[in-house]
């Protein structure tokens, strides 16, 4: 990281700032046509009365997945799992499912609701998760000797898991998405 | 060609696979994926440095994240310009307080709505920093890498979430 003034803020190179704010226009131009900048859509989800969310999440994994897994077989780019535990994902992953549903959006299709105008969260959302986030950069240093190493598991990955090749996991997510998504349009929901 | 992108909404497969392609271009020109949340936290220290100077930078989980402005930050922004553009362009563009949903189980007063959102937003922001991730980066980027973390990451936050939703609508609302 360069060095700075006081007072000012650090920057990325231009280019990577460009492109980031250029495949970013796209996210939330998709976010928006798929309907999941809206508090309505996304409550639907959690209540198990409208399943766009969950079809929009699937859809984009499945073909994120094949098509990440076949550049990594080229040699074209290097996956960066996060790394993870028990006490960080379990628990943190409650506390985030909590707040999903009683903000109705989440950190990224708030940025979408902003931009389709939704004043709840741009007045209301975007201040607490600044809040909340300030919080847990309060409490990180007492947290991280305790409970976010509790059942460490590093960067795992499910193929690694299971001691099985990429693929053989890639072609079974693949079919259980597939077959998930069939069975949810099957239900008509 | 211009009447998709005047359509008020897409096919949810459409844009699933869009995104799906959209992640293929981010790691192979950026080396990035798809993430929002540390955005919101490098935010939230960058707004501390402006009233506390630089000292700031140096607790222990500001300097882990470094506060830069970087490719993510940009990524949340384009989020904002992207939505807006695709909301102007069908005529789904609106200011609004008060969602539906929400109105039908507890009221139209602007003010309870944007106090509870006020309320989840400090619960999410908090939870997404303890499980490093968010319906982005755990939920989408990294279970297509197939990370163990975020597999359990995502089924947790649809667990806690579709729990709260039914506790809220179904017996308070």
């Amino acid at each position: 990281m360069q060095t700075k003034n006081p007072g000012t803020a650090r920057f990325e190179d231009k280019p990577t700032l460009l492109w980031g704010l250029l495949f970013g226009i796209v996210f939330g131009f998709l976010l928006q046509k798929g309907g999941a900048t809206k508090y309505d859509v996304i409550l639907g989800q959690l209540l198990l009365t409208d399943f766009t969310v969950l079809k929009i999440m699937l859809s984009a994994v499945l073909t994120g997945m094949i098509g990440i897994y076949a550049m990594k077989s080229l040699g074209w780019v290097q996956l960066n799992p996060k790394t993870g535990s028990a006490g960080m994902n379990v628990i943190g992953g409650l506390i985030f499912g909590v707040g999903f549903a009683v903000l109705g959006y989440c950190p990224g299709t708030i940025a979408g609701a902003i931009g389709n105008g939704y004043l709840d969260a741009a007045v209301g959302g975007l201040a607490g998760i600044l809040i909340g986030t300030s919080l847990f950069a309060a409490l990180y240093p007492r947290l991280n000797q305790g409970i976010l190493k509790k059942g460490d598991f590093g960067d795992l990955t499910l193929p690694r898991l299971f001691k099985i090749h990429d693929w053989f996991v890639v072609v079974s997510v693949a079919g259980l998405i597939l077959l998930l998504l069939y069975w949810l349009e099957r239900a008509g929901l | 060609m211009m009447d998709l992108f005047t359509q008020v909404r897409w096919s949810p497969y459409g844009v699933g696979i869009s995104i799906g392609i959209l992640s293929w271009l981010t790691f192979f020109i950026s080396k990035r994926p798809i993430a929002c949340s540390t955005t919101f936290a490098k935010l939230g220290g960058m707004i501390e440095m402006l009233f506390r100077g630089d000292k700031v930078e140096q607790k222990p989980y500001y300097n882990k994240l470094q506060l830069v402005v970087d490719w993510q930050m940009m990524l949340v922004l384009g989020i904002v310009i992207g939505s807006l553009f695709s909301a102007l362009l069908s005529g789904d563009f609106r200011w609004q307080w008060v969602p539906s949903t929400w109105e039908s189980g507890f009221g139209s007063a602007a003010l309870l709505r944007v106090g509870t959102a006020l309320l989840g937003g400090v619960i999410i922001g908090f939870g997404s920093r303890w499980a490093d991730g968010c319906t982005s980066g755990h939920g989408i980027s990294g279970t297509l890498q197939l990370a163990v973390s975020s597999w359990i990451s995502a089924l947790c936050f649809f667990i806690g979430g579709i729990l709260t939703a039914h506790l809220v609508f179904r017996l308070i609302g």
